[in-house]
């Protein structure tokens, strides 16, 4: 009969899972349904059924112009991402193939900065973006974002990197390659899956990123996340609208999450068994 | 072209001495085999005259140059390694050009040679698979293939045939030697398997703890073993010794004796003995023979000898074959 209650706990955990799902996804649920109500029907408290209206969408775009905080948010996560790998690569092929004795420790010290406080460094970071003439730049967010997340782009690809058999690269060394042919035509393609979700991950953390993007902006260079904020003021709240805005910020991430769920998976669970 | 010498070569990691200075003159042309026990520091060996490794003192020359300090693809050397160590993102055929794409061979070139490498490896249906779609003695032939196209001026390789099954090692063994008479260029081989070391190389270079035992053909050291390290590690099964009482009547505090130098009778010999385990392998069978007050000993007889578990036997040594030792190990010639 082993196999009949296996069938019901199977039944058993598979609705627990759909429920724990539905719990998380529900804020994100709820956001689309709000974005589809009138003002009057967001306002009035809590609906599951929408009268299905696009007008916040339509004046979320007219009012306030959507395409171009769309424009800086791509520019900007995708732009952090390439040069975080651009100086990412060198840096983990170094770590994994050429370790020192304080190789470890200057990972974790790199971990380590992303366990402060951001808003501890806020005002250094805002007087040397002012100095420079960065504030509200896509040059300037984009460098910010590339240091926010390199410590985590360069773990990952660490992690990858210690999974190529060094042999390979010997073989590369003794076939005439130089350090830039190794890194190129050996390590790289080899790594392709392991930087692809590198870049996927890397874009959506950049994309979510509010603080900094909120901080250091405010029309040229603000992004989805500055767009999303802009409408918690100055008329007071407007539920419908703010919710429209935030789907059409979350949408496009989380379609390409969506159809690189598998690639992303496999990169953070790397490594986690052999 | 391809004459190594090594003078006082020295490897060091942090407070290990791995070599501690090895002299080694290997001719051009020749097939110079390295083999020892796991640890022995064979590879290490390989790996600092491929430059690999850095050297922590001494000096490495190839065609009379001082390449100690030269980086690995400017010795003009190749490798096969154990692992095979192909790119797994290229075709066989962008394998085996790599090297040549690398020295900015023109696309004639390259062709040209690939073409032949393949053909003289029997690649050549497989040129544009991959590595994973192919089975492993056809992978240690594309890693043989990248280092031809190279014409280096010495081969090296670095346990190439352990991964392989037995049947394949044997077919892949004869095809490196035969490699090796076609090209007649010279070829350093680490294994530690004594049976490739014997039927492949022209000089053996037997190692132990990073120190060369002895150097010499496969015939000399099994014939003449210098110490009784070289006559335990070649030949097979391993050579018995004999020491204390049992061993005086030739004069020595130990004397070794190759399970084939042992003659078998059931009537009478010098010693008696009862029988272990016997092995059948066909044409030989290998007794392990329990001899009183001289220990076990491992006895090469005819396949078709008549023994089994529990018979009792009688041994007698072929005198001429006997291989003296002294107290420090060294033979007594």
């Amino acid at each position: 009969m082993a196999r009949a209650v296996s069938t019901r706990r199977m039944a058993v955990a598979t609705a627990a899972a759909w429920i724990i799902a539905l719990i998380i996804f529900f804020p994100i649920l709820y956001t689309v349904i709000t974005s589809l109500k009138t003002e009057t029907e967001a306002i009035k408290g809590f609906n599951l059924i929408p009268s299905f209206t696009l007008e916040s969408y339509v004046s979320v775009q007219t009012q306030s112009g959507y395409l171009k905080p769309f424009m800086n948010s791509v520019i900007i996560a995708v732009g952090s991402t390439i040069l975080a790998l651009f100086v990412a690569i060198p840096a983990a092929w170094s770590m994994a193939f050429s370790p020192t004795k304080r190789t470890k420790d200057i990972l974790m010290w790199m971990l380590s900065t992303k366990m402060m406080p951001a808003v501890a460094v806020l005002v250094p970071i805002y007087l040397i973006f002012r100095d420079f003439g960065l504030l509200d730049t896509r040059i300037g967010l984009t460098v910010m974002l590339t240091l926010i997340n390199l410590p985590i782009v360069v773990w990952m690809l660490y992690t990858y990197f210690r999974e190529i058999p060094g042999e390979i690269l010997e073989a590369a060394r003794m076939d005439g390659a130089s350090l830039f042919d190794e890194i190129v035509h050996v390590l790289t393609p080899m790594a392709v899956p392991g930087i692809a979700s590198t870049l996927l991950l890397n874009i959506i953390l950049a994309w979510n990123e509010s603080f900094w993007t909120i901080r250091l902006t405010t029309t040229n260079a603000a992004p989805l996340t500055a767009f999303i904020a802009s409408f918690s003021s100055p008329q007071g709240l407007f539920w419908a609208k703010l919710s429209a805005a935030s789907t059409l910020a979350i949408a496009p991430i989380l379609i390409m999450g969506w159809f690189s769920q598998k690639q992303l998976v496999r990169g953070l669970t790397f490594g986690a068994v052999k | 072209m391809g004459k190594i010498i090594l003078k006082k070569v020295n490897k060091s990691f942090g407070a290990t001495q791995v070599i501690p200075g090895i002299d080694l003159t290997i001719e051009d042309g020749e097939f110079v085999v390295f083999v020892g026990p796991s640890g022995c520091g064979k590879s290490t060996l390989l790996r600092l005259i491929a430059g690999l490794e850095d050297t922590t003192s001494g000096t490495i020359e190839i065609d009379g140059k001082d390449v100690t300090s030269a980086a690995p693809a400017k010795r003009g050397l190749a490798m096969v390694f154990q692992s095979y160590a192909l790119y797994p993102h290229m075709t066989v055929r962008k394998n085996i050009a790599f090297p040549l794409k690398m020295a900015k061979a023109s696309p004639e070139v390259i062709e040209k040679k690939v073409t032949e490498a393949a053909r003289v490896l029997n690649l050549t249906n497989y040129l544009e698979r991959r590595p994973g779609q192919l089975s492993g003695g056809q992978r240690q032939r594309v890693a043989i293939g990248r280092a031809i196209v190279r014409e280096p001026s010495a081969f090296l390789f670095d346990e190439p045939l352990s991964n392989l099954d037995a049947a394949l090692r044997g077919t892949m063994r004869l095809e490196i030697s035969e490699l090796h008479h076609q090209l007649k260029t010279t070829m350093i081989y680490v294994t530690h398997d004594q049976v490739e070391a014997m039927t492949m190389a022209d000089k053996i270079v037997v190692l132990n703890a990073g120190n060369i035992e002895q150097v010499g053909s496969p015939l000399d050291l099994y014939n003449k073993p210098d110490n009784l390290f070289v006559a335990g590690f070649i030949g097979s099964p391993r050579m018995n010794f004999v020491k204390g009482e049992s061993a005086k009547p030739w004069n020595a505090p130990t004397v070794g004796i190759r399970p084939e130098h042992i003659r078998l009778s059931k009537d009478a010999g010098t010693w008696k003995g009862v029988v272990g385990v016997a092995e059948h392998l066909g044409s030989d069978t290998f007794l392990h023979v329990n001899v009183e007050g001289v220990g076990m000993l491992t006895v090469r007889a005819d396949g078709d000898f008549p023994v089994t578990h529990g018979d009792i036997v009688h041994l007698t040594p072929d005198d001429g074959r006997i291989h003296r030792f002294d107290e420090s190990d060294k033979a007594i010639r």
